[in-house]
Formats: structure tokens, sequence, C-alpha cells
């Protein structure tokens, strides 16, 4: 209990005196998730609309492996990602490993799966709704899409908080391929595993209290910018 | 402009999941008039609309407008039984035909507004569509389907979720749509609409169509036995 008080203390102290390392490792960690969410978002919701517009042989089979892949072991990603992008992978020439951008792009994969297969549940009963009129309307596929990723954004943007909270709470693989260098890679989750392996648990407990206010003021900050809530079903 | 109809359709039979639902049928609908679409539940009355309105997929038979299919297809439209309410206000969900055919939104929003003067919603365009009554979302549906000026307008028993003042309204604005030159087909299993609208009446049962009459003359005299029922108001069997 009385780790937990002087976590609490510490993530005082840390916020109040705008302790500056915690405010980089703070951006850089929102840098890199929101990042991450805005890509998948770019290929998740569309992917979403387009298995729940579409009918062909194997929809079942991608929508079952779309949601196994919900559960992605994030350690097992990292460890591919850095094959590929070390020196001797395919994209080694970038020299990408050990860069925010490879952080990234560990995080992309790990959250668009999750974000096409929230969108896909929201965007089928919308689809569901609109059927007869998108068909008697003679909608292109595309014309289809844009419209129930456009009414259906109250809800996609719950797939769009799934997303965030998957990756700003993620550790195992943005570890592997960012490799927690200061002032470079480090980022709160980062943080808070090198200074539990430390044993200043008070440190480690502040950042953990960060990360999750964090985590809770950008949420209240979506809702309230999008009248979630505020207006009824949508 | 070359009009649409006439439509043929020529031994077209419509299937799903192996039950045979309409059909075989042959059928040619004239350039004019208000077609009521008559008979029991399950009689096949929204198959044929949606036959009409290339919505359902033919299987044998063909089915022919005067003009190519796809140009077809543009030049109507169709009112459901249950209006679609798309998550928009009133006004955005009467402007979206128009916005598909890549009209500017200013100006699709204007014609949206004559339209809902038109069948008097004026009031509720910037109120979410949700919020409507039932009367009031098929009145928006009706003008979501006259936006885009269709010549023929199909209508699947609009009126049977309304109570009567609703039902009025509706059927005065079809009134006036087919006084100013639009072919109108409808199904109704409310015989008193069905009078009050035809000038001519199809009725069908169990997927066959029976009769194809002029108006007066089905109500007078039917030529079968089941429209004699139906008519009197008795359950066909």
């Amino acid at each position: 209990m009385g780790d937990i008080l002087q976590g609490l203390y510490e993530a005082g102290r840390l916020i109040v005196t705008l302790d500056a390392d915690l405010l980089e490792i703070s951006l850089r960690s929102l840098y890199v998730t929101l990042t991450a969410v805005a890509i998948a978002a770019l290929i998740g919701l569309p992917m979403g609309a387009w298995l729940a517009v579409r009918r062909f042989r194997y929809r079942r089979s991608v929508i079952a492996l779309l949601n196994a892949l919900m559960g992605l072991p994030p350690v097992v990603v990292g460890l591919i990602v850095y094959l590929l992008l070390s020196r001797s992978g395919p994209f080694g020439v970038f020299g990408l490993l050990f860069t925010p951008t490879a952080m990234i792009i560990a995080q992309v994969i790990i959250i668009t799966p999750l974000v096409a297969s929230i969108a896909h549940q929201a965007i089928r009963e919308l689809w569901a709704e609109y059927h007869d009129l998108l068909i008697s309307l003679n909608t292109t596929r595309g014309q289809r899409m844009r419209t129930l990723i456009w009414d259906g954004r109250r809800a996609l943007l719950t797939a769009a908080l799934a997303g965030f909270g998957r990756g700003i709470g993620e550790v195992g693989a943005i570890m592997i391929v960012g490799g927690n260098i200061d002032h470079v890679t480090r980022v709160l989750t980062t943080a808070i595993a090198l200074e539990t392996g430390k044993g200043d648990f008070a440190l480690a407990l502040g950042l953990g209290f960060v990360l999750i206010f964090l985590a809770i003021i950008v949420n209240l900050l979506i809702h309230s910018l999008s009248q979630t809530e505020v207006r009824g079903r949508w | 402009m070359v009009a649409i109809y006439p439509i043929h359709l020529k031994a077209v039979e419509v299937r799903k999941s192996g039950k045979c639902l309409l059909g075989p049928l042959d059928l040619t609908l004239a350039p004019e008039g208000f077609t009521i679409v008559m008979g029991p539940n399950g009689a096949g009355k929204s198959t044929l609309l949606k036959t009409l309105h290339g919505m359902e997929r033919v299987r044998g038979g063909t089915r022919t407008w005067a003009v190519p299919e796809t140009e077809a297809l543009t030049r109507q439209a169709f009112v459901f039984q249950t209006p679609v309410v798309m998550r928009r206000t009133v006004l955005d969900n009467v402007a979206y035909p128009l916005t598909l055919r890549g009209v500017s939104k200013p100006e699709a929003q204007a014609a949206a507004q004559g339209w809902l003067s038109v069948v008097g919603l004026s009031n509720a365009a910037a109120q979410r569509a949700s919020d409507l009554s039932g009367g009031e979302r098929q009145k928006m549906a009706l003008a979501r389907a006259l936006i885009t000026e269709p010549e023929v307008l199909l209508l699947d028993e609009p009126c049977a979720n309304l109570d009567g003042q609703a039902t009025r309204e509706i059927e005065n604005l079809l009134l006036n749509a087919h006084e100013n030159g639009m072919r109108i087909v409808m199904a109704t299993h409310d015989n008193g609409q069905a009078r009050r609208l035809a000038s001519e009446v199809l009725f069908l049962h169990k997927g066959k169509l029976l009769e194809q009459t002029p108006a007066p003359q089905f109500f007078e005299t039917p030529q079968t036995p089941e429209a004699t029922a139906f008519i009197a108001g008795d359950i066909v069997a």
C-alpha cells in the first residue's frame, strides 16, 4: 500500500513540476500511438466497410481470421518487424530499426485487425438498415462504403479508441523494435518496464499513473469533441 | 427523350432458396397510368415491384424496358413499406440521391428544401430524421424518391403502417404527381385505397398474375373467383 501511495505522490510531483523527461516520453507515446491509430483507421475502416458490403466466397474465413488477429501477441509482432527491419532483413536498407517509425509500423500491425473487426461489426448493422435504399438508388460499391463509414462515424470512433487503448498500453513490440533508447525511442510503457527492472517502484508507478491519466484524457477529449452520448443514438 | 415504359415481362420467374415467389408471369405496363397491385399477403406484390425496379434477379424469362436497363434504373424510384431512415438530418436524407449523382451539396440541399415544402415537412428540415413520426418518415421517403424526378415511381404498401390522416396526405401527393405525368405502380391490400387511386389493377395470387384490368371494370366485374372474394373482403385461400 505504501508503494502505491508513494507512486501516486511521485506521479503528482512529476506532473506538477512538469518534468522535462516525463513530458518528452509522454509526447512520444502519444505521437507513436496516435499516428499508428490514424494509419490503422485509414486501412481498417474501409476494410471493415468492404467486408460488410462485399459478398465473396471466403468472406467468413477472412472475418474469422481478422477476429483471431485481434489477439495477435505484440511480442511476436515486434520480433517479426525487428527481423524485417534489421540490417540483414529485407527492409534493412531504410535504417528504420530503433526509430519511432519502426514502433509505429509494429503498432499499425497490432491495431489494424482490431479496428477493422470492430468497424466491420458496426458497419454490418448499418448496412442491414440501409441495404434496400442503397440498392434501389443504384449506388456503386464505393458510394455504399463512403455512406456507411460517414453515417456510422460515431460507432467507428469506438473502433479507433479501442485501437488507441491497445496501442498506448502496449510494451512488448515497441520495446523490441524501438529499443527503449533514452531521448530517441523511450516511451511511457518502456520507461515503466525499465524503472521496475531497476527497482525504482515509485517512479515506475508514477509513470504508470501518468499513462492512465493520459489514456483517460484522450478518450474524454475525443468524446466531447465528437459529441457522443450527447445527441442520442448518433 | 424516349419514355422508359412500356415494360415487358415475358415468362419471368423469381425464386429464392428453391421456392418460387413469382411467376412464370407475362406482363406489359403501358407508359401511362396509375397501376395498383393487389392481392393477399405472400401473393408476390413486393417481389413484382422489386422485379419491375430491377432489384430482383430474374430467373428465366426476360424483362425489357423501352430503353437500356442501366438507363431505365436511373429514371425510376422506389418507396418501401418501412422507410429507410438514414442517420442524417431530414434535409440531408432527401438530398442524398442528388449528392450520389454528383450534384453539389448546396444545390442538392436547395432542391431538398423545395421537395420538403411539397410534402409539408419544411419545418422539420434541420431535425434528425430518426425523430420523425411514422407518417412524417414516409413523407420524407416520398420526397427522397421524388427529388430525382423519376418517370416511374414504384411504391410497396407505403401506407400500411399509417393512420387515416397520413394516408390521405400521401395519397394526395401521389395523385398530384400522377397528374403531372408520373407513371405510378403501387402495391396495397387496402380495397378503399385501390378504388381511390387506381386506373388499372393487377391482381396477384400465389405468385401468379390472375388479372390485369382497368380499375372500374375490376371492381364491378372481377373475372376470377379469387379476385371476387378478395374485393368482397373474404379470405382468399
